[in-house]
């Protein structure tokens, strides 16, 4: 069921949502997690639907957060929907006036007690999420550079300098196959790679995360070259034997190259936002590997094409700086350390 | 040149699926029903979210007189009708190069030898390096001659790195000497940690979700004992019949099919003690322990019942009994409905007795194991208020939606002191996104990742044929199954062995 509250606050919108969960009958709740999406008048919608659609499967409550015009006095209107197609409860917020500059007042008292909150910016993310007042409330806090309005790569670098544990990317969600095929490629062929390649689009963050990740994990220079797309097209790591690689001309499908063999087509589809999200929430732990690689962008961005600053990780997993951070955030749920 | 070990994985990078290496999947029986319903699409599934490796192989075996394209065909349908995933066309293209099909007889050596130069032409084209698995979808008298035939012309063994592994579905005999004998053929040919015994029924997501549930909670085991605990119900009703498996079942039953494995490796979970690691043998060990303690009832008249569905309606529809189903003998004395009490002789379980029932035509279709608390040592309300009070029950749902309910009493709203029983859900996530992955995926997988931990190896299989062996033996020596109505509950005498001892089965 839907309930539209005009000129409302937190506790009338609170209390809408027990009503609404008591005339379903109590169902069960079960929910998991507090799901805050920070989204505008042109994205809402779209961004709204995925968060239902990743609710199928970290059922939680969902708080779209939607910051309306500066102008006029403060006000804050709300929909709540129990049910709907969406496993959990969800909750858009518009604010207006003066109050768009304090959304957590809205969202603290709508929080699920005791249970991890993530926030999610579909668009524009904060350069430093950690520290916005939203991000300082969440365990998980994912960005997309891909979807910045304006010069993502650049976006992605900025991200990278103020990186905490629990910050995340969509463009470091969509390699995960990459870079499992590439680890399986490895598998197969285990020879000792003297180089990379990446291709893909123009100023796209996952290619520049890709080639991070490849530095620092096998200490070799990567190049990144330019493709008409769509996403990245290639990517080859150069060994004596020649090249694995992987060859993804048209989004899709992908071929798979190892030396000595013949090519094979492997099914590499984009996917689609909701399968990102869910992906990202299926793991509320700090994203080691994602900070080595963020780690190495943030040096990278300052003086052009840096080697990579150290060895490969074959012999201690992650870097010492990682370990501690690590510590702090092993059991998730306290609130992120800020001295780490 | 090759170097100690991949330098892009990691321990930590827990974001990274496991991809099985290079290898194929020979189907023996694909014409079958589970072939296509369940295996040709888990295998479409696995692939679609990237789980095979680039590569795979598929390769039929049968009868039929088809090419390879026709197998394709084959599995192109099955996969479009059951598969759960969206069919995507470049995840076909990345399988269809690999799809082989070889025509034989289980009997028949050059049959055989055309199998065998099928995986090495696949070895070649396709890389898959020698590693294949076998997958056994075939009746257990078929097993002999495959097994063997497997070994004669070198398909049982792979040559230094690579791997052979064989995949055997459940039954595993119809009885402990048969068990063996069985076991015999196949360990004959593959060394134990090359065989997986797959029950379908109990994947391994319902065995880690009850392992997380007992194990990574401090607030259930300490009443997770005879001292809090008064009985124990697991329960697997179906709501279907026995359908087109007559030549299975008939002769089988009830208890055979379901109890010897499923009901009895749910049980092992539940009253095992905590392994000392999640390691496939520490595993292996608590379930081989709490299974050798377990004990028959000495009056096996009183404390087991049997049934056999006859004509009625189930959930809204006519059905027929099972004696009036096709090739069913008039005579048969097969039970469609089996309930045994059994006993754990340790110090954790003593006095506990284990309900185990399943049935087809019941009610509904429901698995769940309901932990059933003794009531409270002292209740200081009036008689009056508290006669609606039942016990406490903490219930393990496992399907349709699997979750834990717990039972407990709350008063009822109103200004009189009124006590009743309510429920407290929990449901894991919905399968969505395409998140959750079918039982059969998760075994496939783990067959070709090599992967063992939760499958059955034959200790447990044998000890669970000694559980049930006299029972079903004392079954057969006296009287028939009692009736019962399709879409109730089970036989009355089920009913009556449970009030025996004071006690009533849940509703599921």
């Amino acid at each position: 069921m839907r309930v539209d509250l005009t000129d409302t606050n937190a506790s009338t919108v609170s209390s809408a949502l027990l009503q609404a969960r008591l005339r379903a009958g109590s169902p069960t709740m079960g929910m998991v997690l507090t799901f805050v999406v920070v989204t505008d008048e042109s994205t809402h919608d779209q961004a709204m639907s995925d968060a239902r659609t990743v609710s199928m499967e970290h059922p939680s409550r969902i708080l779209g957060v939607l910051r309306g015009a500066r102008r006029g006095r403060p006000r804050l209107d709300a929909e709540v929907s129990v049910g709907q197609g969406a496993s959990g409860e969800t909750v858009l917020l518009r604010l207006s006036g003066e109050l768009v500059d304090h959304p957590v007042s809205v969202v603290t008292p709508l929080l699920l007690p005791d249970s991890p909150v993530v926030v999610w910016w579909p668009t524009n993310a904060p350069e430093d999420p950690a520290r916005d007042p939203l991000g300082r409330l969440a365990l998980r806090r994912i960005a997309d550079a891909a979807a910045a309005t304006r010069a993502p790569t650049e976006v992605l670098k900025r991200r990278a300098r103020h990186y905490e544990p629990g910050d995340t990317d969509l463009a470091w969600t969509r390699l995960t196959p990459w870079r499992a095929l590439l680890a399986a490629g490895l598998d197969q062929h285990p020879v000792r790679i003297t180089g990379a390649t990446v291709e893909a689009t123009r100023a796209n963050p996952s290619a520049d995360l890709m080639a991070a990740w490849l530095r620092c994990r096998l200490s070799v220079d990567v190049d990144l070259t330019v493709s008409d797309g769509p996403g990245i097209t290639r990517v080859a790591l150069h060994s004596r034997h020649g090249d694995i690689a992987l060859d993804r001309p048209d989004g899709r499908l992908a071929y798979f190259t190892i030396p000595g063999e013949a090519d094979r087509p492997v099914a590499l589809q984009r996917r689609v936002t909701a399968e990102l999200l869910a992906e990202e929430l299926r793991r509320l732990d700090n994203d080691d590997i994602y900070q080595d690689a963020v780690q190495v962008l943030a040096l990278s961005g300052r003086g052009r094409k840096r080697k990579a600053p150290r060895p490969p990780a074959s012999e201690s997993s992650a870097p010492p700086s990682a370990r501690v951070a690590k510590q702090t955030d092993t059991r998730g749920r306290s609130k992120k350390a800020s001295s780490s | 040149m090759s170097l100690g070990s991949n330098p892009l994985r990691d321990p930590q990078d827990r974001r990274m699926p496991r991809i099985a290496g290079p290898c194929g999947l020979v189907l023996f029986g694909v014409t079958g029903d589970l072939s296509r319903k369940k295996l040709m699409p888990a295998v479409y599934d696995l692939a679609n979210r990237g789980l095979l490796p680039p590569g795979f192989a598929l390769v039929g075996f049968a009868r039929r007189d088809w090419a390879d394209q026709d197998f394709a065909k084959v599995v192109h349908d099955a996969v479009k009708e059951y598969s759960r995933t969206p069919f995507r066309e470049e995840t076909w293209q990345q399988l269809a190069e690999g799809f082989r099909f070889v025509r034989g007889e289980f009997g028949d050596g050059a049959s055989f030898e055309r199998l065998r130069e099928t995986v090495e032409e696949l070895d070649e084209a396709r890389g898959t390096s020698g590693n294949h698995a076998f997958y056994l979808s075939i009746p257990p008298d078929a097993f002999p001659d495959v097994v063997g035939q497997l070994k004669e012309h070198g398909l049982a063994a792979g040559d230094g790195s690579s791997w052979r592994r064989v995949v055997i579905e459940k039954p595993f005999g119809h009885d402990l000497a048969s068990a063996r004998a069985l076991n015999n053929v196949v360990s004959e040919v593959f060394p134990p940690e090359s065989v997986f015994r797959i029950d379908h029924y109990l994947g391994k997501e319902t065995v880690q979700n009850i392992l997380a549930f007992r194990f990574a909670n401090a607030m259930f085991e300490p009443v997770w004992n005879s001292n809090y605990v008064d009985h124990i119900q697991i329960t697997m009703a179906e709501d279907i019949g026995i359908g087109g498996r007559a030549g299975y079942y008939d002769g089988i039953g009830a208890a055979r099919d379901v109890i010897q494995n499923h009901l009895l490796q749910l049980m092992a979970l539940i009253a095992m003690e905590d392994p000392a690691s999640f390691e496939a043998r520490n595993l292996r060990l608590e379930k081989q322990k709490v299974l050798s303690s377990v004990r028959i009832p000495e009056r096996l008249d009183l404390h087991t019942a049997r049934g056999q569905y006859c004509a009625g309606w189930q959930g809204g529809q006519k059905v027929i009994g099972y004696l009036d189903e096709d090739d069913i003998p008039n005579s048969s004395a097969t039970e469609t409905y089996a309930a045994i009490r059994l006993d754990v002789e340790n110090r954790r379980w003593a006095g506990v007795p284990f309900y185990l029932r399943t049935g087809k035509r019941l009610g509904r279709r429901v698995t769940e194991v309901a932990v059933v608390f003794k009531p409270a040592p002292h209740l200081p309300f009036t008689q009056t208020s508290t006669e609606e009070l039942g016990s406490n029950a903490l219930v393990m749902r496992i399907q349709p939606d699997e979750g834990v309910t717990l039972r407990f009493g709350a008063k009822v709203p109103g200004t009189a002191m009124e006590l009743r029983d309510v429920n407290m859900d929990f449901a894991y996530g919905g399968a969505f996104v395409e998140s959750s992955p079918e039982a059969y995926e998760r075994l496939i997988l783990d067959v070709l990742l090599g992967d063992p931990p939760l499958f059955p190896r034959h200790e447990e299989v044998e000890l669970s044929w000694k559980i049930l062996d006299p029972i079903v033996q004392w079954w057969a020596d006296n009287d028939k199954p009692e009736p019962y109505s399709s879409g109730s509950w089970g036989p009355a005498s089920a009913d009556e062995m449970l009030a025996r001892d004071g006690r009533s089965w849940r509703r599921p």
